[in-house]
């Protein structure tokens, strides 16, 4: 035997075999490919721009964001045929599920980003910010995002959670000569870490009560035990409403939202509203759905109605009182959660089918609308404030066309997708007999729908101020409007194939294999 | 008393203690500080549950290097410049965030206390643990089978944190464009003072923000800008350039 092979044998028993008994989960390469793409699309982004530096052009780091993440969509398509074919499975030692309900979270996540690409890739140069760091923070957070959304485990889920927040800290302040935008960031980070110790003590009572992190676990001993002292696991779950409650920006835990919303760089913020929202949600319905749907239901349903009819109402009546665009698009994102709240408070396979479409159908409408106000307020972000709107049909008909199909479909009128997204959450909430909250979501939907044509009767019925800037569309700019249009029309006239998708995305858990 | 309980109140008295430090203090040395007993307390819980290596741990990352960064960052900025925290100018909200506090308190006391001697029927949770496996190839077991997906994917929450941490220490170019936003003045005094040398920029950023037409914050930014700003510029010129 010659020398290398001892080696390789010696290293071999060293390195490669395992302690006897002890058994390395196997890892599905496979299955958590669209995560891979993402994370690895991030960190490549970073090893060649700093390797490279100067000499990568400018449209390299959104084409390759673009690319990353229509690659990690694409990637669902074998592992929903996968799905479709063998069921919901759990991946590396029961951490990761595989389901109808991450794949179809992963895909909104990867549209997200690719709105948020497109944006960045004429706002950056706007503002003379270009950095390729923007572009690996996105793919990293949408990451943490895909992670979530597929979490099989809590303490997955909180890194996750973590992975997302984090980059959505450091992007609402990276906008490094608008104070308000580190303001933002400064306050975000702190309330942030303050809701993420939140969840951690939530997991760490539910861990205490239940004896495991793992929610395939939780479910089946929930199912097979009675807690007769069920203290610790109330708590559980009301700590991790709490920190996932902020995430999703409901109330009483919103007071971050307007602020951050407003202060962010605006396609940031249309990425929060679109990608952070849905990791967020993707949590909540996980946990308190699927792995405590069956046996809790009757002690959280309670909690999440409040947090809804709270959502709804101030996130309408605040936005009214809005002179700020933004601020307003802030405050309806709070009332937006509040109706996909009603699907999380549904707790039954429609609910979840009915937030999913509505988390998709909002990426889409936030995306159109953040791109509206990004142009608008033009360099320096000074121009956010309803006056600035006055007049903006004469000046740029297109632009005002396409926010008032946006704004019409965040209002829920029939022929957008907002209208369907609505009726299928407002549904699902009466079909598990919760009418009151959903006469209360529809009532809101009225009074929020004022606020919308506000801002649509100032860009048609006002004139337009004497010796304001030219407004200038950029490219990439202009076909993330026209793809948000499109998807808002598209989906609102011919809603079947993707409602039927989001009919089987439903989330499922298994025991992992011991 | 037993040996455990008696441990355990001891060590719980100097966790609790240091993290009630942490919050008071108004020295941020002092909070640091308050901080390793906090962290020393959680070492001796760990030694109480017979997990050495963890105590070991803790003791050598967290109050070895954590705190003594914290420290180092401390004392780098300048223990003097933490003082400026201001208390809340609304009443109310005080009065409702104390509340909420006390609420909060009660209630997670209230939940730990009622959850008593039984809370999970589980008893493999409190059971003592195998003495013939030590507990460095439990916890190596425990990271590499069951949490090897959280083990792995935290590397990127740590690679989102450096290049954060590098994004956001950047030196910016330029005067804010958004100061006018801030009507009381405050806003660039601060800006000022957490960025002497800043001002050099001043032409160019002011071409920038002209270009739009109505920065109108570029003369107010020369007056007030040159006091504070003077003596630090020629020290820092060098970094900003």
């Amino acid at each position: 035997m010659s020398g290398p092979s001892v080696l390789a044998a010696a290293l071999q028993d060293v390195l490669i075999e395992p302690a006897p008994g002890f058994e390395v989960p196997s890892i599905d390469w496979a299955g958590i490919a669209p995560n891979l793409i993402l994370m690895l699309g991030s960190i490549l982004l970073l090893t060649v721009v700093s390797v490279l530096k100067r000499r990568v052009p400018s449209w390299f780091a959104p084409v390759w964001t673009i690319s990353a993440a229509v690659a990690a969509g694409c990637a669902v398509v074998p592992l929903w045929q996968r799905f479709a074919d063998t069921g919901p499975e759990t991946l590396v030692g029961g951490a990761v599920g595989l389901d109808g309900f991450s794949l179809f979270a992963t895909v909104v996540v990867c549209i997200a980003v690719v709105f948020v690409a497109l944006l960045l890739a004429d706002y950056l140069p706007r503002e003379s910010l270009e950095s390729p760091e923007w572009y690996v923070l996105v793919l990293l957070s949408a990451s943490g995002a895909v992670t979530m959304a597929s979490a099989d485990d809590l303490i997955v889920l909180f890194v996750g959670l973590e992975i997302l927040s984090v980059a959505a800290y450091v992007m609402t302040a990276m906008h490094r000569r608008r104070v308000t935008s580190q303001e933002a960031g400064l306050k975000y980070f702190v309330l942030g870490a303050f809701s993420s110790a939140f969840l951690l003590y939530g997991i760490a009572l539910t861990y205490g009560a239940t004896g495991s992190t793992n929610l395939a676990e939780i479910q089946a001993f929930l199912a097979g035990d009675v807690v007769t002292q069920n203290a610790l696991l109330l708590g559980g779950l009301a700590f991790m409403l709490v920190g996932l409650g902020f995430k999703v920006g409901a109330v009483p835990f919103h007071s971050w939202a307007p602020d951050v919303y407003q202060g962010a760089p605006t396609p940031i913020s249309g990425y929060m509203a679109g990608a952070v929202k849905l990791g967020a949600f993707a949590a909540l319905l996980r946990v308190f759905v699927v792995a405590f749907g069956p046996a809790y239901r009757q002690e959280w349903q309670p909690l999440v109605a409040v947090l809804a009819v709270l959502s709804l109402v101030v996130g309408a009546f605040a936005a009214i009182s809005q002179t700020n665009v933004k601020r307003m698009l802030a405050y309806s994102s709070i009332n937006h959660a509040g109706f996909i709240l009603l699907g999380v408070l549904a707790a039954s396979a429609a609910g979840t089918e009915s937030a999913l479409f509505y988390l998709l159908a909002y990426t889409f409408m936030a995306a159109g609308s953040f791109a509206v106000v990004t142009v608008v307020g033009r360099t320096g972000e000074h121009r956010q404030s309803l006056e600035d709107y006055r007049g903006l049909a004469s000046v740029r008909p297109g632009l005002a066309l396409v926010f008032t199909v946006l704004l019409l479909s965040q209002a829920g009128v029939p022929l957008t997708v907002g209208f369907l997204a609505k009726l299928y959450v407002v549904t699902a909430a009466v079909e598990s007999g919760f009418d009151w909250v959903a006469v209360v979501a529809m009532l809101t939907a009225v009074v929020s729908a004022f606020m919308y044509l506000r801002i649509v009767a100032t860009m048609y019925f006002a004139d337009a101020p004497e010796g304001a800037p030219a407004l200038r569309i950029p490219a990439a700019t202009g076909v993330a409007l026209g793809l948000s249009v499109v998807g808002v029309l598209l989906l609102g006239i011919v809603p079947g194939p993707v409602s039927d998708w989001a009919n089987e995305a439903v989330a499922q858990l298994v025991v992992a294999a011991p | 008393m037993r040996v455990e309980v008696f441990t355990f109140l001891v060590a719980g008295a100097i966790c609790v203690g240091g993290a009630l430090g942490v919050v008071l203090f108004r020295n941020p040395v002092h909070n640091a500080l308050s901080l390793v007993a906090t962290l020393f307390g959680v070492a001796v819980l760990f030694i109480a549950q017979e997990a050495y290596f963890l105590a070991a741990i803790q003791v050598i990352v967290y109050a070895g290097a954590i705190v003594i960064l914290f420290l180092f960052v401390i004392m780098l900025l300048g223990v003097d410049q933490a003082e400026a925290i201001e208390r809340d100018p609304f009443r109310l909200r005080r009065t409702i965030t104390v509340l909420g506090g006390a609420v909060l308190l009660a209630g997670s006391v209230a939940i730990l206390l009622a959850a008593g001697q039984r809370t999970t029927g589980r008893e493999a949770a409190t059971a003592p643990l195998d003495p013939a496996v030590p507990d460095v190839e439990r916890l190596g077991r425990a990271i590499f089978t069951d949490y090897v997906f959280a083990f792995e994917i935290t590397a990127l929450l740590l690679t989102v944190a450096v290049v954060g941490a590098v994004v956001l220490t950047r030196r910016s170019t330029g005067t804010p464009i958004d100061l006018e936003e801030f009507p009381d003045g405050s806003a660039y005094d601060v800006w000022v003072s957490d960025h002497p040398g800043a001002l050099v920029d001043e032409d160019t950023a002011d071409a920038d923000a002209d270009a739009d037409g109505e920065d109108g914050s570029g003369d107010d930014a020369t007056d007030t800008g040159d006091a504070d700003g003077q003596d630090d510029e020629s020290a820092d010129s060098e970094v900003t350039s």
